[in-house]
């Protein structure tokens, strides 16, 4: 399920780059010979993209369709710097609240006309008009007046226009757009390379309404691919756009986005042949595939933890918490059962996020806060009043409806019975069926639940404010002044040196408190013809074929 | 040709005279019917001990209950003890039939899992007759307005979608096996009512029926006695052929959390999270898959030889 | 019969009024909605999408709003997949569920009927005990079991076909066997057991003493007194089988509606489980009428319309 989250991207990620060194201002250096036939078959990994209109999209699956057809005014390159894209060049305020974006002038939408500032202007404003309903138009909301016009009454109409026209973006000309940002935001601008800030065709969404984003005829793009043909919960076919800006640097003539959501079937396509590129792994097979060399494990930026509800006993106590946190064996989960080189987690934020120094990591410098120790989670038990094990009261252990986490689950509650010596009745396991198990999660009814997080964009915030008193994916109920105060130190500032030991601080007392235990940090497993080249896959999830090719083989 | 006392007539004439003594009438024996009056049960269960393809079914079926309560005992593994790094190991001495994914031996489970399966099994079947042999049978009887009032009862049911209902008894009741007999008990006997309603449609027009109303059989008893006998032979094919459905019904409610709760698991569950490794376990697939299939095998004997031995038309 | 037709196109239509209400009320009973994420949306978000799918207005509203739609054929646009209605979902999703389901029906009856009846004239035979078997293990092993297995036969080893999706004859054929052994077997089973009742009937026993030969018994009798239970057997498999069934389309990735129907109380697309639930009973009522009709034909003596005491 996690895969279909929304993962957010401000890609500011560390984009990998697989059989080319990352050169991402320049186009693929293309080494060895090109295969005749340039046709990328990528499995989608999801039987049908929810939606291909950008504004509406929430999913990773979306967005690597939207991504290789559309362009925001900023590209990201393999150093997690915004590029250029429609935007030439920018200038910013020196108070950070005003960028003026320069568009360049042979940018163009795939039917020829001219992208402009305008399309700009109308594309954000549509987004965030209540009467869209984009799910996603928070991420507009840095922009002044963004959140005002989003949380209008769909309804009042005069209003709606009113706020409409008082937001911060201007079209001055067809190639000068201004933005005006409510607080200083250093990581707008490559939020301006997500989908939800992508340029709309004006004309065929008014000609066509709700129901514009669902023909390829009726797409009118403006990035390296256009769309030729979508056969619902089957295919969707792209061509090289002739009109994009950058063509003569792209040299996939053809995408084929295959939509199969079947693991196994999904593993046989690629293993018969019949795609080049799948991310939809099944774990069983993941031994195999690894034993034959067929797997490629990348880095994802997520965790994978247990909740503890800390409002309802026996967790309400710190201590029984950390025991339980204790006494779950890691290295038998992620080698035994997960096995795609995930790593196990002591701490909250993944690796992979950068520190107060650009090159250093998150992670590394804060360090492990705990580890596995039986004699220590047994006496901290004794502490809490827990002295015969055989008296602890029986509790749940809440998971959805999905093969690997009840067999995680299954491990963790053998684990709990085991180590701590409870009686094995008295550690259940209840699943639910994923939309009764997100309510019973967020409305705090339940014990103990697994769960996991990817993150929206690189920083340790998108983990952390999650655990703010009142948050809205503060599952364990958590609440901690101190905790609160931090976040919102780190919130509001713009500067590295102030926020960044913030965070640290912050995730040491969410550790201390142990409200979550974490199980292990995510990776990402593709499966990839040895003759797909120049793929840019980053830590969310997201994949760009901009610069992809295919070896001659 | 046999005579009384087991004595060869061929030995008569080499008696001498005295050899009998006249006993004269027996008055208590004189109204004695040489053969006992047998019910219809008695009858067919006769008839079916000559079966012996069905009597193998049925012996089948009571080795592996005795197996599922008992098997456990003799493996010395237990359904939920864990050896990870002993995880998906195949068939040896150690495990007969390998282990699963976190190491358990995979003998134990389906010795476990044949506990659930086969009581499935049983209520599926038990629904089978007593709700959907009956309804059909009384809405083809009846006939008419009745017919169309119950029938279109039959379709709504078919027609909601199950796993709304499933879902709403689990928030409703949470899980447990009993949630799953409910389950089914909503849904396990539209294809037996349909099925029986249809033979009664067409039975209740035949003559025997007209001689059975003639002869003063009410409703109750031409239903029981005269209309459902005879829609034996589709009656036993819908209930065997239900089984497995049912079987594999409970592991897809497991799966959205309204079964046992695991590790516990069920032949159908087992089943279904073996697949996903077919390839490389083929095992975890294989044992339960063939433990349902041989339980059905037997079924099915047993059900053959039902047929023919509650068919009245054979009752001679 | 002109009278009991239209008695019982009344009552399908209270049935269809009823199923409707009924899983209203069921889907909006459980929890979760649609727009339920494990990302939770500002709370404003959350209305605005509320606002613009209709859900603030009460349920009674959303209701009556419903009927009336379905009374105008409009089934309403899907919640999960913005810009796209039921009604398009149907139109593009049936034609290819019912190709499939019309090609396994076909395929098991061609299959499994002549099976059931030589399996009855050869009663304990090894052509019976044969047929057995294989109709044992196409309703053990469930078609998630079989449909891998397929796949990985003649997809993967022996290249013989592709592995899944939709589109020429070559697609068609693993799906339909997989679909198709279910109700082979069921037919196998039930022609057997409704051929050995008939045979062993009186006006049988008549017509070979009349020295019919072995094949015209079985065909001008038997069979057609036989059938009976296949025909009821047929009516819902047909709704049923051509309206999609989730396993296969979901293993063999095929566009079909039963994907549909089951992700769409995944999502908790109101419209689309509502929608799919309607376009199913309506088939379904269907079906069983032309069953009860067919009846009549196959036994004139089958009065529908009740007895007059």
């Amino acid at each position: 399920m996690f895969k279909r989250l929304i993962a957010v991207a401000l890609m500011l990620t560390v984009a990998l780059s697989l059989g080319l060194a990352g050169c991402a201002k320049k186009p693929a250096q293309v080494t060895g010979d090109l295969a005749g036939d340039q046709t990328l078959r990528y499995d989608l990994g999801v039987a049908e993209p929810e939606t291909l209109d950008p504004h509406l999209q929430q999913g990773v699956a979306e967005f690597n369709v939207a991504s290789q057809m559309y362009e925001g005014l900023t590209r990201m390159d393999a150093n997690n710097q915004p590029y250029a894209g429609v935007a030439e060049k920018w200038d910013i305020s020196s108070d950070g609240l005003k960028y003026t974006f320069t568009l360049r002038k042979n940018s163009k939408w795939s039917n020829g006309d001219p992208v402009t500032a305008k399309d700009f202007e109308w594309s954000w404003k549509r987004a965030l008009d209540p009467r869209t309903a984009s799910p996603y138009s928070y991420q507009l909301y840095y922009i002044k007046g963004g959140q005002a016009l989003n949380e209008t009454d769909p309804k009042d109409e005069a209003k709606i226009k009113q706020l409409s026209d008082a937001l911060g973006v201007k079209a001055k000309d067809d190639y000068t757009l201004e933005v005006t940002l409510e607080a200083p935001t250093p990581y707008f601008l490559g939020l301006t390379s997500f989908p939800t800030l992508y340029p709309v065709h004006r004309a065929e969404v008014e000609k066509f309404g709700d129901k514009w984003a669902t023909k390829p005829e009726q797409f009118v793009t403006n990035g390296p691919f256009k769309m030729t043909k979508w056969v619902n919960n089957q295919a969707i076919e792209m061509e090289k756009s002739k009109n994009y800006w950058d063509a003569k640097n792209v040299v996939l003539k053809k995408i084929i986005f295959n939509l199969i959501d079947d693991q196994n079937t999904s593993l046989t396509m690629w293993e018969s042949g019949q795609t080049d590129l799948n991310n939809n792994v099944p774990v069983q097979e993941i031994d195999r595939l690894k034993k034959e060399g067929k797997l490629t494990t990348l880095p994802y930026l997520g965790t994978y933890y247990y909740s503890f509800n800390v409002t309802k006993k026996p967790f309400d106590d710190p201590r029984v918490r950390t025991a339980f946190a204790m006494a779950i064996d890691r290295k038998l989960i992620t080698q035994q059962i997960t096995k795609a080189g995930q790593v196990p987690a002591y701490a909250f934020v993944p690796p992979g996020i950068p520190d107060v120094d650009p090159k250093g990591d998150f992670r590394k410098a804060g360090g492990d806060f705990f580890k596995e120790d039986l004699d220590a989670a047994k006496k901290l038990l004794a502490d809490a009043g827990y002295k015969d094990m055989k008296k602890f009261p029986s509790f749940e252990i809440l998971y959805n409806t999905s093969a690997s986490h009840k067999t995680i689950a299954e491990a963790i509650q053998e684990m709990w019975s085991k180590n701590l010596g409870i009686p094995k009745e008295k550690v259940k396991l209840h699943v639910e069926e994923w939309k009764v198990y997100l309510p019973s999660r967020n409305t705090h009814n339940f014990q103990v639940a697994r769960a996991g997080w990817i993150g929206d964009y690189v920083d340790p915030m998108t983990f952390l404010d999650m655990f703010v008193t009142n948050g809205g994916n503060n599952d364990p109920a958590y609440s901690n002044p101190k905790y609160d105060e931090l976040i919102q130190k780190a919130k509001s500032s713009g500067d590295p040196k102030v926020r960044v030991p913030a965070m640290h601080e912050a995730e040491k007392i969410l550790m201390n408190d142990m409200v979550i235990a974490p199980i292990y940090y995510y990776t990402n497993n593709w499966l990839i013809k040895p003759y797909v080249k120049g793929l840019a896959i980053n830590t969310i999830g997201g994949v760009d074929f901009k610069q992809a090719w295919i070896a001659k083989h | 040709m046999s005579i009384v006392n087991g004595v060869n007539p061929g030995v008569f004439g080499s008696l001498p005279d005295n050899a009998f003594e006249h006993v004269g009438p027996i008055p208590e024996e004189q109204n004695l019917i040489v053969r006992p009056p047998t019910t219809y049960w008695q009858d067919a269960w006769r008839r079916l001990k000559k079966n012996f393809l069905a009597m193998c079914g049925l012996y089948v079926i009571i080795f592996f209950i005795a197996l599922a309560i008992f098997g456990p005992m003799l493996t010395g593994y237990t359904y939920f003890g864990q050896v990870l790094q002993d995880a998906n190991k195949a068939p040896s001495l150690a495990h007969w039939f390998g282990t699963d994914h976190l190491g358990r031996d995979e003998l134990t489970r389906i010795f476990y899992g044949a506990r659930i399966s086969l009581s499935i099994g049983i209520v599926a079947s038990v629904i089978n007759l007593a709700v959907g042999a009956l309804y059909g049978g009384i809405s083809g009887l009846v006939g008419g307005r009745t017919d169309n009032v119950m029938m279109r009862i039959v379709d709504i049911i078919y027609g909601i979608p199950l796993q709304l209902v499933v879902i709403l008894l689990m928030v409703v009741m949470g899980s447990g096996l009993l949630n799953i007999y409910v389950a089914l008990g909503l849904v396990y006997w539209l294809g037996m009512a349909r099925i029986v309603r249809g033979q009664v449609l067409a039975l209740k027009e035949q003559e025997f029926v007209l001689a059975a109303r003639m002869v003063g059989a009410d409703q109750r008893r031409l239903l029981l006695r005269h209309l459902i006998p005879n829609t034996m032979g589709p009656i036993i094919v819908t209930l065997t052929l239900s089984i497995p459905q049912a079987i594999f019904t409970e592991a897809w409610l497991s799966f959205i959390g309204l079964g046992v709760a695991a590790p516990m698991a069920s032949w159908g569950v087992l089943a279904s999270e073996g697949v996903g490794g077919l390839r490389s376990y083929p095992w975890q697939t294989f044992f339960p898959a063939a433990a349902i299939s041989l339980t059905m095998l037997a079924f099915n004997f047993l059900g053959d030889g039902l047929r023919d031995a509650l068919d009245p038309r054979l009752r001679r | 019969m002109a009278r009991y037709i239209l008695q019982r196109v009344f009552a399908a239509f209270v049935a269809l009024w009823i199923l409707t209400t009924v899983t209203f009320v069921l889907m909006h009973a459980i929890p979760g909605g649609p727009f339920t994420r494990e990302r939770n949306v500002p709370e404003a978000i959350m209305r605005n999408l509320d606002a613009k799918y209709h859900l603030n207005d009460p349920l009674w509203k959303q209701y009556l709003d419903y009927l009336g739609g379905v009374a105008r054929f409009d089934l309403g646009p899907s919640f999960k997949f913005p810009g796209q209605t039921v009604n398009d979902f149907i139109r593009r999703g049936f034609p290819v569920s019912a190709e499939l389901g019309i090609i396994a029906i076909i395929l098991s009856m061609a299959v499994g009927i002549p099976a059931g009846i030589i399996s009855a004239l050869r009663q304990n035979k090894w052509q019976d005990n044969t047929t057995m078997l294989v109709a044992i293990v196409g309703v053990s092993v469930p078609s998630f079991i079989i449909a891998p297995v397929l796949m990985y036969v003649f997809a993967l080893k022996l290249h013989w076909l592709p592995a899944a999706m939709w589109g020429d004859w070559k697609q068609v054929i693993m799906p339909a066997v997989a679909l198709a052994l279910l109700p082979l077997a069921t037919f196998s089973r039930l022609m057997r057991s409704s051929m050995l009742d008939v045979i062993s009937q009186d006006y049988i026993k008549t017509a070979r003493a009349k020295g019919l030969s072995e094949l015209a018994v079985t065909w001008r009798h038997a069979v057609k007194n036989a059938i009976m239970p296949i025909v009821t057997y047929l009516g819902p498999l047909i709704a049923a089988i051509l309206t999609g069934t989730f396993v296969i389309e979901q293993i063999f990735a095929i566009p079909g509606l039963g994907r549909q129907f089951v992700w769409s109380v995944n999502n908790r697309d109101y419209t689309t489980i509502l929608g799919l639930t309607v376009f199913y009973g309506a088939f379904l009522l269907i079906m069983n009428l032309i069953v009860d009709i067919i009846y009549g034909f196959l036994d004139p003596r089958i009065q529908l319309t009740g007895r007059k005491e």
